[in-house]
């Protein structure tokens, strides 16, 4: 298949610097991100993601100058969310030079949203991110009965408000309610470094028709060929293993295409 | 001048952006004004969205006639829905298109899967590679295979082979990209397609057809 899975660095900003931290918490600063997303794109990455998790709306519309100032020097796809709460914002971020916009809290709070936003801007603009964490009410029974009773919930507000709702049946709707792609990110992995919810990943890969992006838990090389492999994602979403110099996205790249993988070298 | 035609759909920032970028020295304008559509030098059709809302808009703003003019004598360039409208009818929503290109639009099967039987999303998106069908001075520069940015649903079917400038797979051939005198369209984002995709565009900006 000549399509190339894609490895997208992703850009945790807030207060218009670009940090990193564990667990959602705990964050560290990494730098610039305008002077990084040229860096990344020199290295071939196939896109980028810029995550606004400014807690409050404090400093929101900073982010509308890093996506102008980005449009105009990377030419790559980029997706920017965090803080999106209705169709201007939609149409503030996408005329500032986004290419696509990341939808997660708001999601929950008004699925319509999903549906107004796509209707108006067209489905490949609309990224649906979901912030799922396992299920764990009863692991002794769970190991013996295996994957089939494994469950994932979905969280909000930077991973820190459990909704109840099941992971797997929110992105179903979410896919008819008209967004473009999933970014599927493992809040028990998150900042781990211990690799992708690889169950989790190929349970939402195998049940929807729209690209999932893994995210969540990557400390090296092969945890990225992991996650499309076993996770069969269509896309695999880092960020420390990138920012501190440790890998190159070309390094990971070449990793993948050595485990038979496709990708834009 | 080279005119970028904003009908209100999505964003043209990005287009109008990596034009200047591969040509600081030209007059680039975004604009809804078929007058200025009629006197530009060359003519770029962006789109994203879903087809019949991209027609309605065009047509509510009076560009339909001047879209099909510069389409037929200067140098154009159609991207995405850009190049779908040029066709006579899309399957998405049955909507008819400008006609300037005789043949369909049609969309990616539900049920499509790779060779080892792994399923392939709809929409169509990301990095593949682009074969060209014909010598093109728009290709100039570019290797056979190296590959652009998509993103799309639905592709073209040219009811006449000859208009077919470069071929994708996913997993069958499909025409990615069209080209007849003096116009030129393709599938793929150029303006999203990192330094193959500059290259077209630089290509586009200094291209004198026949």
């Amino acid at each position: 298949m000549p399509l190339a899975k894609r490895i997208i660095p992703c850009l945790d900003v807030t207060a218009g610097r670009v940090v990193k931290g564990v667990n959602f918490v705990g964050l560290r600063d990494a730098g610039d991100p305008v002077e990084i997303a040229r860096r990344y794109d020199d290295q071939g990455a196939d896109e980028l993601t810029f995550l606004d998790i400014t807690a409050s709306s404090d400093d929101r519309d900073l982010i509308l100058h890093i996506v102008e100032a980005v449009a105009a020097q990377v030419f790559i796809p980029f997706t920017v969310g965090g803080g999106v709460r209705s169709v201007n914002d939609v149409r503030r971020l996408l005329n500032a030079g986004a290419d696509k916009v990341s939808i997660n809290t708001a999601a929950v709070q008004n699925p319509q949203l999903v549906a107004d936003a796509s209707g108006r801007y067209g489905a490949q603009c609309i990224v649906v991110a979901i912030d799922a964490k396992r299920v764990d009410r009863n692991a002794d029974a769970k190991r013996v009965a295996g994957a089939d009773t494994l469950r994932w919930e979905v969280f909000t507000h930077g991973g820190r408000k459990a909704t109840g709702i099941d992971a797997l049946e929110w992105g179903r709707k979410m896919q008819e309610l008209g967004a473009g792609e999933i970014l599927l990110t493992s809040m028990d992995r998150d900042g781990t470094r211990v690799g992708f919810d690889l169950e989790l990943t190929r349970a939402f890969s195998d049940m929807l028709e729209i690209p999932v992006i893994a995210s969540g838990g990557v400390g090296n090389l092969e945890h990225l060929a992991d996650g499309v492999l076993a996770g069969r994602a269509d896309a695999v979403l880092a960020a420390s293993i990138f920012h501190y110099g440790e890998f190159t996205v070309r390094q990971a790249k070449e990793h993948m295409a050595a485990k038979g993988i496709e990708v834009r070298l | 001048m080279i005119a970028v035609i904003d009908y209100g759909m999505g964003n043209l920032r990005s287009v109008s952006k990596a034009i200047e970028h591969v040509a600081p020295r030209a007059d680039v304008r975004v604009t809804d004004d078929p007058s200025v559509v009629r006197g530009a030098d060359r003519v770029v059709f962006p789109g994203q969205g879903a087809m019949p809302d991209c027609m309605r808009e065009l047509r509510g703003r009076g560009l339909y006639e001047a879209v099909i003019d510069a389409a037929r004598d200067k140098p154009f360039l159609g991207i995405c829905i850009g190049l779908q409208m040029l066709f006579d009818v899309s399957e998405e929503g049955d909507t008819p298109g400008l006609g300037v290109l005789p043949g369909r639009v049609r969309r990616f099967a539900h049920d499509l899967a790779g060779p080892d039987g792994q399923k392939l999303k709809v929409p169509h998106m990301g990095w593949n590679e682009v074969e060209p069908r014909i010598a093109h001075p728009l290709w100039q520069g570019i290797a056979p295979g190296a590959r652009f940015y998509f993103v799309h649903s639905y592709y073209p079917e040219p009811a006449v082979a000859g208009l077919t400038a470069a071929v994708s797979r996913y997993p069958a051939e499909f025409a990615c990209a069209a080209a007849r005198e003096n116009l030129f369209a393709v599938q793929f984002h150029p303006e999203k397609s990192a330094a193959a995709g500059l290259r077209l565009l630089a290509n586009f900006a200094t291209w004198s057809p026949a």
